[in-house]
């Protein structure tokens, strides 16, 4: 059985992304019977290309993508070589930490909320600052150059990044370099940035590439802080696809072939930008300059990373806030009443989503983490990991754009009559959860001191005995995290869940962003904090169950 | 495989029969030996010298890397054909490695042969392997409330518990300190004596080699 956990793992990984891939071809050159399309033709790029604004909504996409990558990357790297090590970095990192699992859409509405024109600052500020007694005419979130978006962006994955960063740091010589960067005279930042994160970098280059398919592609986000005249390219592909006119179904195919390409494009883009930054350095480090006044730098870099996490966690708790308001109006920074009235009347609308979002989340997480665990035991056995090879098939699915293959396999399970069951919608979710258990697992998984398998099995124990009393035991924490991240992954899932369920199987955070669009705070509060106490609450069951299980156990507590 | 007493299993000798490790074409030792049952062979080396791969072969945990040859017989049980979890290796490092989820007695329950019946039954000889190093009532403790000495004890009693036909010692009593070490050697191989079991012991230090009292092999001399 276990003989062949590796290749199903394979198979859960690539199949649905080769077919979707294949099913998405089709259609974007006129092929697809279903909907009376029975013969090749360019016909569905030239309706693409005469989509008025097209080549914005592309540029728009592939900009707000590129950008919020380099400031990302920019500013973990800064962090990391700036305050690796110090009491400060230590804060931060448990404070940036949680981030992770919070949701894109509830992460964009917690933006959203704190810097609106009638948002939280704009409260906090007027009328005495800024003399408004009305919330101003501006266009803050949904602005046309995309920044709201890009701010979204950046919050949510500078998290991601600096995680990335952290597991790779045990395996490159960090502290070891600090002192010698020192002696030779040069500041921290620089001196750590030219001689240690290039090596880090080179570790955390697929997390990166992954962050810049996801921003260039995503609706989520988008939806809820990028521009409107046009909207970015992703947004207005879902719109046709999900028009009620079907022949809209070959341009939003057409559309997901240029949006693969916009995504392509960008990597190349950005490849090119590493060659030019590597450049840069070696240049920098050959004049000899040693970076000594590096204030500035270093206080942005640490500023930049608190200011992600308290307009998150702010945000955050501004959503609860109103989800509980009465009347609120500007410019208060305080609602004059507090009433559950809003979760009274949400609440019977809430019980299906959230069976939904549970069912999915609970099935896709606990099959992913089976099999997961059948990969690694396989690879404990025989002695072989994969390599690079199996690395970079776990991350294919967070390099191509969901879009890509989404529409494909919408297509390919409706002309199956498969769509909308919870089945396939449990499958499309594993593909973007497995990757995220493997990798939350695997380190902590390699790290086991395997000798106390050697001495279990010395005293008798079958493999599969070992397995069950000693290993999982001792690793329960870390499954139980991992599970915890492939929930919060499951939950956090948009566009998966809109096409595969096609409407069928709405989910707390695809009723959220719907709701996005209406604009009622207090019922968007009531969802975005529901999306994000989900991810919340596996978290805490995670490191309760062992808290509880193993109370009596001292070292297993501490480990 | 006998359960019901020492005897059949223990009293073979460990024949390590022309067994050889390499790692990429270099040969890391080369050993052929008789250890009767009760006495000890110590193998000598340098860290770095491989001298745990002979344990790892014995005990069948050896690292795909290496290449072995040779075979390892148990009296006239040809270790080397079975699974590992068949050739009851007992095996002792230089940490005590209790299971840490489990109490001291769970420790002990797991290495109990699942041939004695009964709670009762297999608690009590649970209790009996404690009180015989000297833990009488340390059953229902949790292991890493235990001093260094008591951790190396319970490991003792544990791999003495699952009745294992020869011993696999990987630098057992190098973390102890002086007065601690010479406590646990006496120990280790007076239990290995009187059960009559065969020890391959592996060590750097000297004194450990000449406290066993048995052959003394030295690899690794080329080492730089």
């Amino acid at each position: 059985m276990l003989r062949f956990a590796p290749t199903f793992a394979i198979a859960i990984l690539c199949l649905p992304l080769l077919a979707g891939t294949a099913g998405t071809l089709l259609p974007a050159f006129g092929y697809l019977p279903a909907i009376g399309g029975d013969r090749l033709t360019l016909a569905p790029f030239a309706a693409l290309l005469a989509e008025p604004g097209l080549f914005r909504s592309a540029l728009t996409a592939l900009a707000t993508g590129l950008v919020s990558t380099f400031l990302s990357v920019a500013i973990v790297a800064l962090f990391v070589c700036g305050w690796y090590g110090t009491r400060t970095f230590a804060t931060l990192q448990h404070l940036v930490a949680p981030l992770l699992a919070v949701p894109h859409a509830a992460a964009a509405f917690a933006l959203a909320f704190m810097i609106a024109p009638s948002g939280f600052v704009a409260r906090l500020l007027s009328p005495w600052a800024t003399g408004w007694d009305r919330p101003p005419d501006l266009l803050i979130v949904n602005d046309a150059m995309g920044l709201a978006l890009v701010a979204g962006l950046v919050v949510k994955e500078v998290p991601f990044l600096l995680l990335v960063t952290l597991a790779a740091i045990p395996q490159s010589p960090v502290m070891a370099a600090l002192p010698l960067v020192r002696s030779l005279g040069h500041g921290r930042t620089l001196g750590l940035l030219l001689a240690v994160w290039p090596g880090l970098y080179r570790q955390i280059r697929l997390a990166v590439f992954a962050v810049i398919a996801y921003a260039t592609s995503n609706v989520d986000m988008a939806v809820i802080l990028g521009p409107t005249l046009p909207p970015t390219l992703p947004v207005r592909l879902v719109g046709w696809m999900n028009d009620a006119d079907l022949s809209r179904r070959f341009v939003a195919c057409a559309g997901a072939l240029v949006q693969i390409g916009v995504t392509a494009v960008a990597l190349l883009l950005w490849i090119i930008l590493e060659r030019l930054t590597a450049a840069i350095g070696s240049a920098i480090a050959d004049r000899g300059l040693r970076g000594q006044r590096e204030r500035a730098v270093r206080f942005a870099s640490g500023v930049a990373m608190a200011l992600a996490a308290t307009v998150v966690f702010g945000g955050l708790a501004l959503l609860a806030l109103w989800s509980v308001a009465g009347l609120w109006s500007f410019p208060d920074a305080w609602p004059q009443s507090l009433t559950i009235r809003t979760w009274e009347k949400s609440l019977p609308s809430v019980a299906a989503p959230l069976a939904n979002t549970l069912s999915i989340a609970g099935l896709s997480t606990v099959l992913s983490v089976i099999i997961v665990l059948a990969c690694l035991q396989r690879e404990n056995e025989t002695g072989r990991t994969g390599g690079n090879r199996a690395l970079l098939l776990v991350y294919l699915p967070l390099l191509v754009p969901q879009i890509g293959f989404l529409f494909g396999l919408q297509l390919l399970l409706v002309s199956g009559g498969w769509d909308a069951s919870l089945g396939a919608l449990v499958l499309v979710h594993m593909v973007f959860v497995l990757p995220y258990v493997f990798l939350s697992l695997t380190a902590p998984w390699r790290a086991f001191d395997r000798r106390y398998e050697a001495i279990a099995i010395g005293l008798g124990a079958s493999p599969s005995r070992v397995f069950w009393a000693i290993r999982l035991p001792m690793m329960l924490r870390a499954v139980l995290v991992a599970t915890a991240v492939g929930f919060a992954v499951s939950v956090g899932q948009y566009l998966p869940t809109l096409l595969v369920g096609a409407g069928r199987f709405p989910t707390i955070t695809t009723e959220a962003v719907a709701l996005g669009a209406g604009g009622n705070r207090r019922v968007i509060g009531v969802y975005a904090f529901l999306q994000l106490a989900l991810p919340f609450l596996a978290f805490a069951v995670a490191s309760a169950v062992p808290a509880l299980l193993f109370r009596n156990r001292r070292a297993i507590q501490a480990a | 495989m006998g359960q019901d007493g020492i005897g059949g299993a223990g009293l073979q000798p460990l024949v390590l029969d022309h067994v050889s490790i390499t790692l990429a074409g270099r040969q890391l030792l080369s050993v052929d030996a008789t250890i009767a049952p009760g006495a000890v062979l110590s193998v000598m080396g340098p860290s770095g010298s491989g001298k745990s791969t002979l344990l790892a072969f014995a005990g069948g945990f050896l690292d795909h890397v290496f290449c072995a040859t040779g075979r390892v017989w148990n009296g006239a049980t040809d270790l080397t054909a079975l699974p590992p979890q068949e050739r009851h290796a007992g095996l002792l490092f230089q940490d005590p490695l209790l299971f840490p989820h489990m109490s001291v007695g769970g420790n002990l329950l797991f290495a109990l042969s699942p041939s004695v019946k009964g709670k009762a039954q297999r608690r009590a000889q649970a209790q009996a392997a404690l009180a015989e190093v000297g833990l009488d009532g340390f059953v229902d403790r949790d292991p890493a409330t235990l001093s260094g000495g008591q951790k190396a004890r319970v490991a003792l009693a544990r791999v003495m518990l699952s009745k294992p036909r020869f011993l696999l010692l990987d630098e057992p009593f190098s973390k102890l300190d002086a007065a601690l070490r010479q406590q646990v050697r006496d120990l280790v191989f007076a239990n290995a004596k009187r059960l009559g079991v065969p020890v391959l012991l592996v060590t750097h230090d000297r004194a450990d080699a000449e406290a066993a009292g048995g052959d003394i092999i030295t690899i690794g001399d080329e080492a730089p």
